[in-house]
């Protein structure tokens, strides 16, 4: 199971920056930010512009996938049934990766079900972000007893294991939309945002600028949103990005198990879950979605890794 | 150490009913108890009521929530709708899906490690590079495509493994699903060790130790690696509860009756008591193991001791 939980294991930095063009660049800069920092990194990291560029094309198309195939992903013509094996020298062509069991054709069905699942990732990590950097800000800056609390609630959430919870709660509704895929997905996932952002809130609130704030008498939101988010914010964007690929894997193994999004839903999840049913005689049913699911876990995978070492200061 | 050990089993205790109270609800006022229960059809309005009746389902979920968990404590866990106790359920379950954790496990342990180590050392080295490259390639590929690839290579087509495993399941038949089970995770033990490896590689410590002349050999796995393993040791304790769970893809692949099969069986035929019992077993042992890793600590760094 490409369990999303664990897709934040502990830091570690497996894209290595060129630290030569770093020291090499010695002559006294006009004293840059963080993120500026962090930005003059990553534009010279070849990781970060695969990933980048990747991530642009799968966004390109999702949204107008029309511009990539003119074939329908819901037409199918029998004649292509099980016979329509891929012809990979036509590139861009209706038939070229193949047909499925209904014959239709897998390569417009690819370009049509990116939408889907880009949008279980983009929901689904917007939602667990937003909920877990509440309740992580909340328990952080408070302690005490809310912390208690709220660290115990967190705990009990993460300890009903991901998959196994999202499929209770899919196996509930009957009608398996995006919507409900997203929820039984959040539904366990913002424990790990919650305690990436305590962590994170617990050592800036000892900073001097926050204490400096209260000294001047800053409301309590103020300091939280104004002062204390954007120090805390960094390593919850990096478990984010990376848990954005591991949502999108998620979606895909609920689909292999049976409980994920159903036809008429055009969906990578979806074409694997019929692909399985064939993989004996027709690989390239399973084959293609399961690359493009591939792809994009990577992309994402890269692109937080990216962004970790160009904001871990003790890498450079 | 004893005085610690109690404040930790103390504070498992509201986060033990906590989970079992989430996946109680879950499965309770989420799902319907009985309508697995006249298999695909619906049951008449007459039989579901007799039925609630006869289950106690017509009584407030709280009440029935304490009923099952005063139940739980005399060990009945209750009855699956085929008759069987899920005590006797667990009792075949349960072995098997351990001896597939212990050979995930160990597959962690002995190839990631060594090769983090191995990484670690040589960092910056083609070596380094390409097993940094696999492991990416590894933690982006879901595991049903991984394991089904498997089967279809090694069990299919070349005839190098049975494609499925028999219903004992002995240690031999579980070695290729348990390195499939164990993919995701053996990339994260070899990228954890590599990077604490890197890390203590520089530190004074381990100058000290080459510096009096001790060989190589000695200082990697006395000074260095014994430093290094904390994060690992964290990563991988975690992870057993987490193997146990999460095999529901493996065991569905290679037919392994195990755990996440049962499990499976249970969410998707709606078998009430099956699923809360294993979800609630399952719970007991990922934060026992957790326990396990915060004591091991101290095993591994004399520093740390529990008051």
């Amino acid at each position: 199971m490409p369990d999303v939980t664990k897709t934040a294991a502990p830091a570690d930095e497996a894209v290595d920056t060129p630290s030569v063009v770093a020291a090499a660049a010695p002559q006294q800069e006009k004293a840059r930010s963080l993120w500026g920092d962090a930005w003059h990194d990553l534009r010279r990291n070849p990781y970060f512009i695969v990933s980048s560029v990747l991530i642009f094309f799968l966004l390109l198309i999702a949204a107008l996938p029309g511009l990539f195939t003119s074939a329908s992903p819901t037409a199918g013509d029998l004649v292509h049934h099980y016979v329509g094996k891929p012809e990979l020298g036509k590139i861009g062509s209706e038939g070229w990766l193949g047909y499925d069991i209904q014959g239709r054709s897998v390569y417009a069905r690819l370009i049509h079900g990116t939408r889907a699942s880009i949008i279980v990732g983009v929901a689904v990590t917007a939602i667990v972000t937003v909920v877990g950097s509440i309740m992580g800000m909340i328990s952080g800056y408070f302690g005490g007893v809310i912390d208690a609390v709220l660290s115990r609630i967190t705990d009990i959430f993460f300890g009903i294991p991901f998959l196994l919870g999202a499929m209770v709660v899919l196996q509930s509704f009957t009608d398996r939309t995006i919507l409900v895929v997203v929820f039984a997905l959040a539904f366990l996932g913002w424990t790990q945002i919650t305690r990436v952002m305590r962590g994170a809130v617990i050592t800036v609130k000892q900073a001097d600028y926050v204490q400096a704030a209260k000294a001047l008498g800053a409301g309590t939101t103020r300091i939280l949103f104004r002062h204390i988010l954007p120090n805390a914010m960094a390593p919850v964007i990096v478990v984010a990005t990376i848990a954005l690929g591991g949502y999108i894997s998620a979606e895909a193994t609920l689909s292999y198990l049976g409980l994920g999004l159903a036809s008429p839903t055009v969906s990578w999840g979806v074409d694997i879950s019929a692909g399985v049913q064939a993989i004996r005689t027709s690989q390239h049913i399973l084959l293609y979605p399961s690359i493009m699911v591939s792809i994009t876990v990577l992309a994402f995978i890269m692109l937080g890794e990216a962004v970790r070492n160009a904001l871990d200061p003790k890498l450079r | 150490m004893g005085r610690y050990v109690i404040r930790r089993l103390l504070q498992m205790i509201p986060v033990f009913f906590g989970a079992t109270l989430l996946i109680f609800l879950m499965v309770n006022v989420m799902g319907d108890p009985i309508a697995g229960l006249c298999g695909d059809r619906q049951c008449d309005p007459a039989t579901a009521a007799q039925l609630k009746k006869e289950f106690g389902l017509d009584k407030p979920v709280w009440q029935q929530y304490l009923t099952y968990m005063g139940n739980l404590f005399t060990g009945d866990f209750g009855t699956a709708f085929n008759g069987q106790p899920v005590t006797e359920l667990m009792a075949d379950a349960f072995p098997v899906t351990i001896r597939l954790t212990i050979v995930a496990i160990l597959f962690e342990i002995v190839i990631g490690i060594t090769l983090g180590v191995i990484t670690g050392l040589k960092r910056g080295h083609p070596v380094d590079t390409t097993v940094l490259l696999l492991t990416l390639v590894v933690l982006s590929v879901p595991i049903f495509v991984i394991g089904l690839l498997v089967q279809l290579l090694l069990g299919v087509k070349w005839g190098w493994i049975e494609p499925a495993v028999s219903p004992e399941a002995p240690f031999d038949e579980l070695i290729v699903p348990g390195l499939v089970l164990a993919s995701v995770s053996l990339a994260y033990v070899t990228r954890l060790t590599r990077t604490s490896i890197a890390e203590n590689k520089r530190a004074d410590y381990v100058r000290t130790a080459v510096a009096k002349g001790l060989p190589r050999r000695r200082v990697i796995t006395r000074h260095l690696l014994r430093n290094s393993l904390i994060p690992v040791v964290t990563f991988i304790g975690a992870d057993v509860g987490a193997l146990m769970g999460g095999a529901i893809v493996t065991e569905r692949i290679f037919n392994i009756h195990g755990v996440g099969y049962q499990l499976y069986q249970g969410i998707v035929r709606q078998n009430t008591q099956t699923v809360v019992g294993f979800v609630t077993v399952l719970v007991l042992v990922f934060l026992l193991a957790n326990l396990l890793v915060d004591l091991l600590y101290a095993v591994l760094d004399p520093r740390i001791r529990y008051a």
